[in-house]
């Protein structure tokens, strides 16, 4: 009983890295902008389809899927920056709501109609399969995704709070036309956040692609947890986003094991719910 | 003048509907509904439901004397209605039982079809054969199995496919089979999303399971579109069932066959409720570490030249994919649905409804393995029935259990990967 209680544990903490991977994006793009990113959830299928195609085509893992995502999310990030989101941070809320859910749709269907609704998958063993220690079953593949979803917290955290590059993109945050009279240009820093987002986005859906099925909707059920994940960890950072992917994949393993998984859900909401309602901030947000 | 210009489009574009209703009312199409999910995350299974159809149409609107006397395949269109042609209008589910019922009341008031036929998920098939019903308009799904479907006291709907009472019998005898053959059976464990689908063949199976003397084991429900499923893999590990079934849609039974090979979790015997294990982008996905699984099937392909190997080249032709059960079941349920229609001689609901009713189908005219179609007074083909078959090199089902239409023996155990 206790030793399978260890393993549901391993298995939640390596599935709360992966819900901390991919939510990493969507909460550095509010906290740099305030703006909400309802394409997010595509933005994770498209990494997940480049993985697919490298894989395909060149026969290659995510080694060299996983960077290729990364630079196509982060380019795709500057353009969707430029073409879109500029003009509708302008307008109102609701503006960003329909304009980024307009491009969700956009992509989905994009793929939909270049690669059909079929569901697709990376062969098991593209990540080294399965270890075994002391009968603790780990996949390598959910291995890596969470030790990336590590580095990629850590680096993104050290950017924003060691480097000028950051700071910059922290002034702008704040107060975009201070950090222009401070000769920061507000456009540049932006569309450098959204590069920076669209690419752990990328590089976060090429790493679940290869223990996840692939398929044009996937966003659709990563997105819910996403965002779940930002606003209980604060929306706007980082660190906190990893505590909270490690917490809601502990606790959703841990009740779907004990209580049943048709209530996980309910426990996880209601404990979400409950804790917002004492600090609606989140974990590491700022009031 | 800009007045003038708006005056002049309406004008043309009053003469051009009133000419557009004309040619068609000339060319005497019969226009069909038929809502699938062709988006959402059932999408795949949606779309091969509309190629299904598609090439169906292909069979009843041109002439295909080499399919012999398969019903509706010699002449071009209906007979019944002097060679008139059928139209399918594909809707959009969506995924979602309100989207589903929503665009079955569009294709009836605005599309004004004749028949609807739908909508893969019970959940949605429920929905919007309600508007069906309300307007008079007769419905028939070849493919929704949830058992409450017919038990409504309809007088429009019909379905042509087995349904889970029928899997009860079909699962319970294959099981007291293996079990003479010297397999374990006795710990049964029931795994089922809590869809619509899920929860209520779930429960039909473990009433009739009860029923039968052999209570479920263990029943583990799970949320639908799951993004793990260590959990449950890990409460079959622990409590050791001899045999899994499993009711889940695609995307759920893709990720409980590579959890499984990850957590090393091989069952004794799986045997799939059709549905995801039947999607061709399941075996393509996951065939190769499902190796072994059973499933239930109403699908075989016949021998070459026969008219389910030519309707299974046709399909694969245009999708290029192998023909599955729940395609076939489709198919099957859109011919019975448009002979009813030649048979009535016309596009009236109300005689569709009667014909539907004195549908008498023998299994040399069908597709599907069916004993053959008859509807009861609640509207379920009385005559539907389902075999074993079995995923053995990961790549194809082959038929294994009854004994009768078996191509290959059972193997036990789960082999897995």
């Amino acid at each position: 009983m206790s030793f399978v209680i260890v393993q549901v544990i391993v298995g939640g903490l390596l599935l709360g890295a992966v819900y901390a991977l991919f939510s990493s994006g969507l909460t550095l793009v509010w906290g740099m902008m305030n703006v909400v990113n309802f394409a997010h959830g595509d933005f994770v299928m498209l990494g997940m389809y480049v993985a697919y195609l490298v894989y395909s085509l060149l026969g290659a893992g995510p080694l060299i899927g996983a960077p290729l995502a990364m630079l196509v999310l982060a380019t795709l990030g500057v353009v969707v920056y430029f073409s879109l989101i500029r003009d509708i941070m302008k307008g109102p809320m609701l503006a960003q709501i329909l304009g980024t859910f307009g491009l969700a749709l956009l992509l989905r269907y994009s793929v939909f109609w270049w690669f059909g609704a079929n569901f697709l998958s990376l062969p098991e063993n593209l990540v080294g399969g399965t270890l075994d220690l002391f009968g603790i079953r780990i996949q390598a593949s959910r291995l890596l995704a969470g030790a990336v979803a590590l580095v990629v917290t850590l680096g993104l955290h050290l950017l924003l709070t060691r480097t000028s590059l950051g700071s910059k993109m922290l002034a702008v945050a704040e107060d975009s036309t201070a950090a222009q009279l401070m000769g920061i240009r507000p456009d540049s820093m932006q569309a450098v956040a959204w590069a920076i987002a669209a690419g752990a986005t990328g590089l976060a859906g090429a790493l679940i692609a290869t223990f996840f099925y692939i398929v044009p909707t996937v966003g659709e059920t990563l997105a819910i947890v996403a965002f779940v994940t930002v606003s209980l960890g604060g929306f706007g950072s980082v660190p906190g986003a990893l505590v909270a992917g490690l917490l809601i994949g502990v606790i959703e393993s841990l009740s779907g094991y004990l209580i049943g998984a048709i209530y996980q859900d309910i426990v996880v909401y209601s404990l979400f719910l409950g804790f917002l309602w004492f600090r609606p901030q989140g974990l590491m947000g700022n009031s | 003048m800009k007045f003038n210009h708006v005056v002049g489009l309406l004008c043309a574009a009053a003469v051009s509907v009133a000419l557009a209703g004309q040619a068609c009312a000339q060319d005497k199409t019969v226009k069909i509904g038929a809502v699938f999910p062709l988006s959402g995350n059932a999408a795949s299974a949606g779309n091969h439901a509309k190629a299904a159809l598609e090439v169906a149409m292909d069979i009843i609107n041109n002439a295909h004397p080499e399919l012999g006397n398969f019903p509706l395949a010699k002449n071009a269109g209906l007979a019944g209605l002097g060679g008139a042609k059928v139209e399918v209008v594909f809707a959009d589910n969506q995924g979602s039982p309100a989207t589903g019922q929503n665009q079955a009341l569009r294709l009836i008031t605005e599309e004004k079809v004749a028949a609807l036929t739908g909508a893969y998920q019970s959940g949605i098939t429920l929905t919007a054969s309600a508007i069906a019903e309300k307007y008079g308009i007769p419905f028939l799904t070849g493919e929704s199995v949830a058992a409450n479907l017919t038990e409504r006291g309809f007088k429009w709907f019909f379905r042509t496919t087995p349904i889970a009472t029928d899997f009860v019998n079909v699962y319970h005898d294959f099981l007291t089979d293996m079990k003479a053959a010297g397999a374990k059976t006795d710990n049964v464990a029931l795994v089922h999303d809590n869809t619509e689908y899920g929860t209520s063949v779930a429960n039909t199976l473990a009433t009739g399971f009860k029923g039968k003397g052999q209570p479920i084991a263990l029943d583990i429900a799970y949320p639908s579109n799951a993004t793990d499923l260590q959990s449950q893999v890990l409460q079959l590990k622990e409590k050791k069932p001899d045999v899994v079934i499993m009711i889940s849609y695609t995307s759920d039974a893709i990720l409980f066959a590579k959890t499984s090979q990850a957590q090393d979790y091989k069952p004794p015997m799986i045997i799939a409720d059709d549905s995801g294990y039947s999607d061709p982008s399941f075996i393509k996905s996951v065939g190769k570490i499902s190796q072994g699984v059973f499933n239930r099937s109403s699908w075989s392909i016949g021998p070459a030249g026969s008219p389910t190997a030519i309707i299974a080249k046709l399909y694969k032709e245009k999708t290029g994919d192998e023909m599955d059960d729940t395609a076939g079941r489709e198919m099957q349920g859109f011919f019975v649905l448009v002979d009813a229609i030649d048979r009535a001689g016309s596009s009236d609901p109300a005689k569709i409804q009667a014909a539907l009713k004195a549908t008498d189908l023998r299994p040399e005219q069908l597709m599907m393995g069916y004993k053959g179609v008859k509807f009861d007074d609640k509207g379920q083909n009385i005559l539907a029935s389902a075999v074993i078959i079995q995923l053995q090199d990961g790549e194809n089902y082959v038929a294994v259990w009854p004994k009768a239409n078996a191509d290959k023996a059972p193997i036990v155990p789960y082999k897995g990967w």
